[in-house]
């Protein structure tokens, strides 16, 4: 990006910059022909590869269709959707006709082309490269980290190396400290350089580069001693030896040692898959080991290395009852006879609508259904709301309005797109996955990315097209034909009116009705636009889906209206309330006069995530809390109690593009119960008796009574994330400032960061929100 | 006034086409240039239609001068007519070959003769740049090279509407920073764009995706040297100068154990045994031949009895080695090819950029082999280890760097089988001077 652009408000870029273009000053050489594109649309190629036929896509390279027939070519350096090296010589094969052996992983197929991946010249070769990397490498494979899961290791077990015949002395170096999370060990390296290119190419951060050169090369970070970067940890995972380790792993274990459990990230509202590593009870690690799911190896550094928090010590374990204005430690029992006598005491004599609820942004679809069922049902109110970080339910009603609910976009659609436009949003700091599936589209797909923001963002460096504004909302008016256009936005408007599907992503700085009127002109682009709202919490979608609000029920069924209610209703045996109850900010105007006197707080730290002061809190009557940690809410609290969290319960959690996938509890936190634990005991409490044995039995229900959430079962417990698309007629937002920007960052997550000591570990964590690396 | 006589002492058998001027006084003037010819082939192409010109080249039988021998024209031919990038001229002169000087006093007497030649390439391939990439430690004739290019700046035969033929051709030196695979075509580009010097993927040739992702010809500093006078007398005058296929003279040099080294321009086809016996005089000191290295540092030693070759691409190479950069290199009798093997692949591990595993690690490994065993601390495995290291580095590696590394490495291995077992014998180098302590 020239030196005039970046200074310019407003910049056209006709280039996208992409990473792997040539004219970017790096470390190591990026050629547009180093990534071919794959064209599945092109006539199909067929060749012979050990005897076998093999039709494929034009552009895919050997190895690539050698594994499409189960043929394994061994390879380090390749990686797929990072550009080629034909560095590590491991992939060699014979091609007929062809003198030299040849590369596959920089060999594009050809029609006719014969392979041979098996004959001695072959196999000789691959085990001289075995052999190469090994002459220096220390061979501590007892203590390496990588042990067990090593593709060093994996290659001299299948292709053997011979008997050692170095009689050189090996170069040794010290281990480097790169970062709290990051350590480099250069003797184990074996100079594969995918480090290198997924922390440029993929991460757009640059943070790696080599030094010195010939035998001597060594990694090293790009800016001075130490990493400056993301913390995303990309690095450690695309390693295929134990060069890099991870500061919250390394010499804790041995791979086979742990229980490997597939689930999703806690954090932000993306829904990364992820595969938690237990032993003795404890996450030893997260990493998507199998790559399955829409983030590949994908994870960000709070959902690689910011699960500590699960781990400690800080955590409730017990219950805390207030006696005598302390909090002590009470019985299970106790909290929830105390909390329910005290509950019908203030619902007796000051009616139902002198309680509250607030939900919880990180708990389960599950666990909020029942949550807004019990507010509704047992304590009879439609006080309940949540910390609400995006406007899904503008989303929701206008594709409903417009008959367009099969225009939600997935993830995948993110990063298969042609062309994106986003909206009042640094998906980069507050929806890591987001901003890497846009660097991917741009990068492996070409395609135009247009950015509407009022801050500068890092991901302006992927885009055709950059517009800095004073007001999102104000723009999406003019886009949309009810405002003042400048000259800039109509070229905008221009670019779009000549791509086709355009996926649409905003975020919360676009609510009500300016959320319709971006969709409502969204929908008039060629070809079929979608569109994703941004919010940012594991389940904050979820939240919204499953009627945490106070005048919708699940699926976005107004409150009002009187038929929704009916199916509910008799769904529940229960009568709910007519009248829309008290959103966030009534209901802390009420406890302020005295109106609402009692309040339930599940998952949620008011006192930070909405600004309330804790004096307010202490005007209640009654406050319970039950939450992993003593927040600044738990501290002012009558009865709290100790909750699990997400590693250590079942249930679902809907990400923002609406797509739900199953956690699984991956292992016990002794004195914490799930909130569904909690709310169905409490339930029981008021006497009633709900059906749930389980997080599925509610599941079962929310698929049955849920519009948009009629899902196939087996679709979700294979663990796949499968597309919700709600529709219904939610009530307008009736004030813009009932979305509370949480304004993440890379290394925070609202409360639950705070107790992590992996994040707060981070140099780049107390830099400015918003630094870019 | 020159000091061409530092380069070498002439011979009769001499065929002068490139260094014709070479010790003319001011020889790098443009007025000197004019006065002898200068400037008249490029009126002659601008003249021609750009194909012709490919094809006049391509006819004469100029293979590439700086180690490969691929037919300049052909490579010409093959850049795209139509391309939405930039097209640009390289020259290669990053001339780091050890054995090699020829470049130097082709830059340092007659800069003006290469600066034609490159205007007439990027005419040909319809190019408005080109690039001159000097090695750092050629400093000086940057300077040179540099004043020239003004000159030619000056008097209208670089810049804009050159000769008033509407040809725009604009053309700047760079310089390398002492990496010997700078020279590699692909990862002179990179280092060029200002990257590590790191060679690329091929395919895609730099002809169709080089500098900046846009077509381009990259040729050795004696190949584009040749153009003007090709252009000039034409393609079969050029041709007739050498054997088949191997059209023209070359730059020899001439060094090693030899009693006049020096540059030499000779005939293609030029046989090996009278280059050494009449050109250069003979072996230094009327010393015995033990062997001869003919292209530079990466070709195969050949013996002395296999000097009976003529010296073109093809004869050269059905003798089992190569005609590589003209580098030739005289050893005699007192030679230990031990220590020659062991100094060529210090300098190939030094050199090697550590891109891929083969050469990074193989050449360190035969260094350290090598090194140990010329100590003295050879065992007797050594030898057939260090042949099968040299064996899995060849054809393996992604530039040919890795191939240079191993072919001489193999040669001595096999033709002087006999040297490592004396040395393991004596356990010490039978060459080296040792004196004896008398107690
Ligand atoms: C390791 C390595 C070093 C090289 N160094 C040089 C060099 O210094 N000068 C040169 O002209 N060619 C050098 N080459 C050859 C170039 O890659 C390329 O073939 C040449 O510049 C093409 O020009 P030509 O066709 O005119 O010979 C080198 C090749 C390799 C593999
Ligand atoms: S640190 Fe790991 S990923 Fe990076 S180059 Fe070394 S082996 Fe490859
Ligand atoms: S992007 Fe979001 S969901 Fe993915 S790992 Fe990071 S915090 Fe977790
Ligand atoms: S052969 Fe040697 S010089 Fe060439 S790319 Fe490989 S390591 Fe680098
Ligand atoms: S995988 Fe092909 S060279 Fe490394």
């Amino acid at each position: 990006m020239s030196e005039a652009n970046s200074k310019s408000p407003f910049a056209i870029l006709d280039q996208p910059t992409r990473p792997d273009d040539a004219g970017r000053p790096g470390p190591y050489p990026r050629s547009p022909a180093l990534s071919p594109r794959v064209n599945p649309q092109g006539e199909a190629v067929t060749l012979t590869i050990d005897g076998k036929s093999v039709t494929t896509a034009p552009g895919t390279v050997l190895i690539e269709a050698a594994r499409q027939v189960g043929i394994e070519i061994p390879s380090y350096c390749y990686y797929p959707g990072l550009s080629l090296q034909g560095a590590c010589r491991m992939c060699v094969v014979s091609i007929e006709k062809m003198g030299k052996l040849q590369t596959a992983c920089t060999t594009i197929v050809s029609n006719g082309m014969v392979v041979h991946t098996d004959s001695d010249e072959v196999k000789n070769a691959r085990k001289a490269m075995l052999e190469f990397l090994l002459t220096n490498h220390p061979l501590d494979c007892p203590v390496c980290d990588k042990g067990g899961e090593c593709e060093l290791q994996d290659a001299v077990f299948r292709y053997g190396a011979a008997e050692t015949r170095f009689l050189e002395t090996k170069q040794h170096e010290e281990e480097k400290k790169f970062s709290s999370l990051v350590y480099y060990d250069r003797p184990r390296c074996i100079l594969c350089y995918r480090c290198i290119r997924v922390c440029d190419e993929g991460m757009d951060v640059n943070a790696y580069g080599i030094g010195f050169r010939g035998g001597l090369s060594v990694i090293i970070p790009n800016r001075g001693e130490h990493l400056e970067c993301e913390e995303c940890g990309m690095c450690i995972d695309v390693c295929p030896v134990g060069a890099l380790t991870s500061g919250t792993y390394r010499y804790k274990t041995r791979p086979w040692e742990m229980t490997h459990v597939g689930t999703i990230c806690n954090h932000c509202g993306d829904g990364c898959k992820t595969t938690l590593a237990i032993r003795n009870n404890q996450i030893l690690r997260a990493n998507n080991r199998d790559h399955s799911g829409f983030n590949g190896e994908f994870l960000c550094a709070k959902g690689r290395f910011g699960w500590d928090f699960v781990n400690s010590d800080q955590r409730l374990t017990a219950p805390r009852i207030k006696r005598n204005r302390q909090l002590e430690s009470g019985s299970w029992e106790e909290a929830l006879s105390t909390a329910a006598a005290r509950l019908n005491e203030i619902i007796a004599k000051s009616g139902p609508d002198s309680v509250a609820v607030l939900g919880s942004n990180h708990t389960a679809n599950e666990e909020n259904y029942l949550l807004q069922r019990f507010a509704r049902t047992i304590l009879g109110t439609n006080n309940v709301d949540h910390h609400r970080t995006g406007d899904f339910s503008s989303l929701v009603g206008a594709l409903t309005a417009a008959n367009a609910t099969d225009r939600y976009a997935t993830m995948q659609d993110v990063f298969e797109a042609s062309s994106i436009l986003l909206l009042g949003s640094d998906p980069t700091h507050e929806h890591p996955l987001v901003a890497y599936q846009i660097r991917q589209a741009v990068r492996r797909h070409d395609a135009r990315l247009y950015i509407v923001n009022r801050a500068e963002l890092k991901l302006r460096r992927q885009a055709s097209l950059y517009l800095k504004v004073e007001d999102e909302g104000a723009a999406v008016g003019a886009l949309a034909g009810t405002g003042a256009a400048s000259p800039e936005l109509g070229t905008l408007r221009e670019r779009l009116s000549k791509e086709n599907d355009t996926v649409v992503v905003f975020g919360d700085a676009l609510r009500g009705e300016q959320v319709t009127g971006l969709v409502r002109w969204g929908l008039t682009l060629p070809g079929k636009s979608r569109f994703v709202a941004l919010g940012d919490y594991a389940n904050s979608r979820g939240a919204a889906d499953m009627g945490v609000l106070p005048d919708t029920l699940p699926g976005y069924a107004a409150v009002a209206d009187a038929a929704a209610r009916a199916r509910f209703e008799s769904a529940w045996g229960a009568e709910i309330p007519a009248q829309p109850g008290r959103n966030a900010r009534a209901i802390f105007a009420g406890i302020e006069s005295g109106e609402i006197k009692a309040l339930l707080v599940f998952g949620s730290n008011p006192v930070r995530s909405f600004g309330v002061k804790p004096e307010t809190l202490r005007k209640l009557e009654f406050l319970f809390v039950a939450d992993l940690f003593p927040t600044e809410t738990a501290e002012v609290a009558d009865v709290v109690v100790p909750a699990a969290s997400f590693a250590e319960k079942s249930g679902t959690v809907t990400n923002t593009c609406g797509q739900i996938q199953a956690l699984k509890r991956t292992m016990r936190k002794a004195g914490t119960r799930s909130d569904f634990e909690i709310l169905v005991a409490l339930a029981a409490q008021f006497g009633a008796n709900w059906p749930y044995r389980s997080s599925e039995d509610v599941l079962k229900e929310i698929i049955a009574q849920v519009r948009g959430y009629a899902i196939p079962l087996p679709a979700l417990l294979v663990g796949g994330a499968v597309v919700t698309r709600p529709q219904g007629n939610p009530p307008p937002l009736e004030r813009a400032d009932l979305i509370f920007s949480a304004r993440d960052s890379l290394f925070t997550s609202g409360s639950i960061s705070r107790y992590s000591w992996a994040l707060n570990s981070l140099d780049e964590a107390k830099k400015p929100h918003g630094t870019i690396f | 006034m020159s000091d061409y006589e530092n380069y070498a002492k002439g011979s009769p058998l001499e065929v002068k086409v490139i260094s014709k001027r070479f010790g003319i006084p001011n020889s790098a003037s443009i007025d000197v240039y004019l006065q002898h010819d200068g400037y008249k082939a490029l009126q002659k192409a601008l003249g021609m239609k750009p194909d012709d010109v490919i094809n006049e080249v391509k006819n004469s039988g100029l293979r590439g001068r700086g180690g490969a021998g691929f037919n300049a024209g052909m490579k010409w031919s093959f850049v795209p007519k139509q391309s939405s990038k930039p097209k640009y001229v390289v020259c290669n002169a990053d001339e780091s070959e050890p054995g090699t000087c020829k470049d130097r006093p082709l830059m340092e007497y007659d800069p003006h003769q290469l600066i034609e030649g490159i205007l007439i390439a990027g005419y040909a391939i319809q190019s408005q740049q080109g690039f001159i990439y000097i090695r750092g430690e050629y400093r000086y004739l940057m300077e040179i090279v540099d004043r020239a290019i003004e000159e030619a700046y000056a008097r209208g035969y670089l810049g804009k509407n050159i000769l008033g033929s509407g040809f725009n051709f604009d053309l700047c030196t760079h310089t390398g920073a002492g990496a010997y695979e700078c020279g590699e075509e692909t990862a002179l580009l990179n280092s060029l764009e200002g990257l590590r010097g790191y060679p690329r993927v091929k395919p895609p040739f730099p002809a169709v995706v080089g500098l900046y992702g846009g077509p381009t010809i990259i040729n050795n500093v004696e190949t584009l040297s040749n153009v003007p006078h090709i252009i000039l007398n034409g393609a079969e005058w050029y041709a007739k100068l050498g054997t088949p296929k191997n059209g023209g003279t070359r730059l020899f040099c001439l060094s090693g154990c030899i009693a006049r080294p020096g540059v030499y321009e000779l005939p293609m086809g030029f046989p090996l045994r009278r280059m050494i016996e009449e050109v250069g005089g003979g072996v230094l000191g009327g010393k015995k031949l033990k062997g001869v290295i003919p292209g530079g540092s990466s070709c195969p030693v050949l013996t002395a009895d296999e000097i009976d070759v003529a010296m073109d691409y093809d004869s050269v190479a059905k003798a089992g080695s190569m005609l590589g950069s003209g580098g030739v290199v005289v050893l005699d009798e007192d030679t230990c090819m031990v220590k020659v093997a062991q100094r060529i692949a210090k300098f190939y591990a030094h050199e090697s950029c550590g891109w891929c595993v083969p050469c990074r690690e193989g050449t360190a490994w035969l260094k350290n082999l090598l090194t140990r065993f010329h100590s003295g601390a050879g065992v007797e495995d050594d030898v057939d280890t260090g042949l099968d290291v040299a064996l899995n580095i060849l054809g393996k590696t992604l530039c040919p760097l890795g191939d240079a590394a191993a072919m001489p490495a193999i040669s001595i291995f096999k033709k002087f089988r006999h040297e490592f077992e004396e040395h393991l014998r004596l356990g010490r180098c039978p060459y080296e001077k040792r004196t004896v302590s008398v107690a």
